[in-house]
């Protein structure tokens, strides 16, 4: 039986509780929905024609998907997104393993400064960086040139396979990070166990160690997905416009015309996909014990 | 259902822009060419004000700026003179005096009233302009071949040209390869204009910025830069003397920016004795050599010195202005159906 006091008490801590996320709240609410909630009401006020006030309608979320090109622009956003998750994933776990299983504890940190080192620099430069490698009179077609491999420049830059470069550059030590650690954190006695049990190096980490470092790669993805998918340095900078991303496709609305109503709505697709994504992923964000 | 624009231009864009309210500051919103000191300390010391300035680089960055200020806040633009009409019916620009202005030393085709003036009123003052066409290196590229305009579409160059990704000047130009009249465009003209425009990205290397293309020229990632003209190669013809440029005999597309005054300033005297010096001929002189991109001054007596001048290619502008057009004078219809255009020869694979 509750008494009164118990129930006083546990009001009161619902009470804390409540008080102590407030500020957290508050600030989601001023800094993600209040703009959330200007886009979607900027969304239904498309211009008008001879700049009298709009009424309210979807005739920019007709415009935009009316389109060929703008809802082309998602579909390359996605596939760009994918093909960046897969690779950065693919080339961090790697590095990840054996920064957390390799290398002497003592030396991990330095090792993981070491490799943080180049993201001190800016996002814009280092975009800057790579095309004065990739370019035609850049550094890989200066090598290939003088060992007499090729005769003339190779097409290296201002293509989509450069913008995915770049962005793997800077997604790969992000996915390296949660990975790791997660790897961490693992208990190395389920290893031990599975080897007891006669599992080989590679059947224990495939049973064992995959599964509970999924956690780390969906956060990783999770998150390359996010800062990927908005992203506009990148492929304007690498991408030499040969395909439009959708962020680029927001930027040529502001501008030119300074369409936030259209600008709004491609805005708005964009975050229904993250959303999208983030329901996938969510379960196995969570699901490991460890 | 109404809402305040202002309001929720302020809220999307966030950041708040300061603007210097004492009574001896003259706030411009300009381009990056009129931001030299040398340029503005001698209108400062002469009327003892302080030129507080921001930064744009478009119409819609004016009309942004404008949506997070107080009216009365900015008293000259610069803008791009084809967004005259589109201003006036805002109601954000003063009428002006011609008579208050060096219209005699301006070449006439670029004082055409048809880009200063609507309804007969004048509002806004050419001061520089220039030219989007083809920019080249001289070491890789026979200058002769680029008289013709058809040239870039011409397979040995494939890879080696770089388009500027600005669609306005680039579908005017490919207009013009198509014999057509850029003034006279209608929808009927985009499906030609657009087989054209993907048929030279497939010869190119790259589409880029202002930035992109003019380093990809420095540099030799392209040898021909399709969109380009004085601006991109006057400014570093020092370092690079290879890089010209060049209208081809069948034209090219001029661009042209201007000045003009708030309706809603409340120092008008005060703004147009900054845009009187800005068009006087000492001033000229500086705004066309500016640190940020070189382009032909307005005022014929701008004071140059001669190898500026050639740098320029001042004797060649009576030809230039009579066989290049300006930019489009386009319903907001139209630039929409524009822009679409152009993204679908950006998104053409």
């Amino acid at each position: 039986m509750v008494t009164s006091n118990e129930a006083r008490a546990a009001s009161k801590a619902r009470l804390a509780g409540f008080g102590f996320t407030l500020p957290a709240v508050a600030w989601i609410l001023v800094f993600f929905g209040a703009p959330l909630a200007v886009m979607v009401i900027y969304s239904l006020l498309p211009l008008t024609a001879d700049g009298s006030p709009p009424h309210l309608s979807f005739k920019a979320y007709g415009d935009f998907f009316g389109q060929p090109a703008y809802v082309q622009a998602i579909w390359n956003s996605v596939v760009t997104t994918a093909i960046v998750v897969a690779i950065s994933v693919f080339l961090a776990y790697p590095f990840a393993y054996v920064l957390a299983y390799k290398v002497p504890k003592r030396w991990q940190r330095f090792a993981l400064a070491c490799a943080i080192l180049p993201f001190w620099t800016s996002y814009v430069v280092r975009s800057y960086a790579w095309l004065l490698v990739l370019a035609p009179t850049g550094a890989i077609n200066w090598i290939l040139i003088n060992l007499h491999l090729i005769e003339r420049p190779i097409t290296l830059a201002y293509n989509p396979n450069a913008t995915v470069l770049g962005f793997v550059h800077f997604f790969i030590m992000l996915n390296a990070l949660t990975i790791y650690a997660n790897l961490v954190q693992i208990n190395p006695r389920y290893v031990l166990a599975a080897q007891d049990l006669g599992a080989s190096a590679w059947r224990s980490f495939l049973a064992v160690t995959l599964p509970l470092s999924v956690p780390g790669i969906a956060v990783g993805a999770f998150l390359t997905v996010v800062l990927c998918i908005g992203d506009f340095i990148t492929p304007q900078i690498l991408g030499g416009n040969k395909e439009l991303l959708l962020p680029q496709v927001i930027m040529m609305q502001i501008q030119r015309q300074l369409d936030l109503p259209m600008a709004s709505v491609m805005s708005l697709v964009l975050t229904v996909i993250v959303a999208v994504v983030y329901l996938l992923v969510q379960k196995p964000m969570r699901s490991a014990r460890l | 259902m109404k809402f305040s624009k202002s309001l929720l231009v302020g809220a999307a864009l966030l950041a708040l822009t300061p603007v210097a309210q004492a009574a001896d500051t003259l706030n411009v919103l300009t381009w990056c060419d009129h931001e030299d000191p040398a340029l503005l300390e001698p209108f400062e010391q002469a009327n003892g004000v302080k030129i507080n300035f921001k930064d744009i680089d478009s119409t819609a960055a004016i009309l942004a700026v404008l949506g997070q200020s107080k009216p009365g806040d900015w008293d000259v633009l610069v803008l791009d003179q084809t967004d005259t009409g589109r201003l006036v019916g805002m109601k954000l620009l003063e009428p002006l005096e011609a008579k208050d202005f060096p219209f005699g030393d301006i070449p006439a085709e670029i004082a055409d009233p048809k880009l200063s003036s609507v309804g007969g009123t004048l509002y806004t003052i050419p001061e520089k302009f220039g030219y989007n066409t083809v920019a080249y290196n001289k070491a890789a590229v026979d200058p002769k071949a680029m008289t013709d305009i058809n040239a870039i579409w011409d397979p040995k160059f494939k890879g080696r040209v770089a388009m500027y990704d600005y669609y306005v000047p680039m579908i005017e130009y490919v207009a013009i390869a198509l014999g057509k009249t850029p003034e006279a465009l209608t929808e009927a003209d985009l499906p030609a204009i657009k087989d054209k425009l993907i048929a030279l990205k497939a010869n190119s290397s790259m589409i880029g910025d202002v930035t992109t293309v003019q380093q990809a020229l420095a540099s030799g990632a392209a040898d021909i830069l399709v969109g380009g003209g004085e601006w991109v190669t006057a400014g570093i013809v020092a370092d690079n003397p290879n890089l010209d440029y060049v209208i081809p005999a069948q034209g090219g597309v001029r661009w042209q920016q201007a000045l003009a005054v708030f309706a809603e300033s409340k120092q008008k005297d005060l703004a147009k004795k900054f845009v009187q010096y800005i068009v006087s001929p000492e001033a000229q002189g500086k705004l066309a050599t500016s640190s940020c991109y070189w382009g032909m001054p307005a005022n014929s007596k701008a004071v140059l010195t001669d190898a500026q001048k050639a740098i320029l290619r001042w004797s060649d502008q009576p030809g230039y202005i009579k066989t290049s057009h300006p930019y489009l004078q386009m319903t907001p219809e139209f630039d929409k159906a524009l822009q679409a255009m152009w993204a679908e020869v950006l998104q053409a694979k």
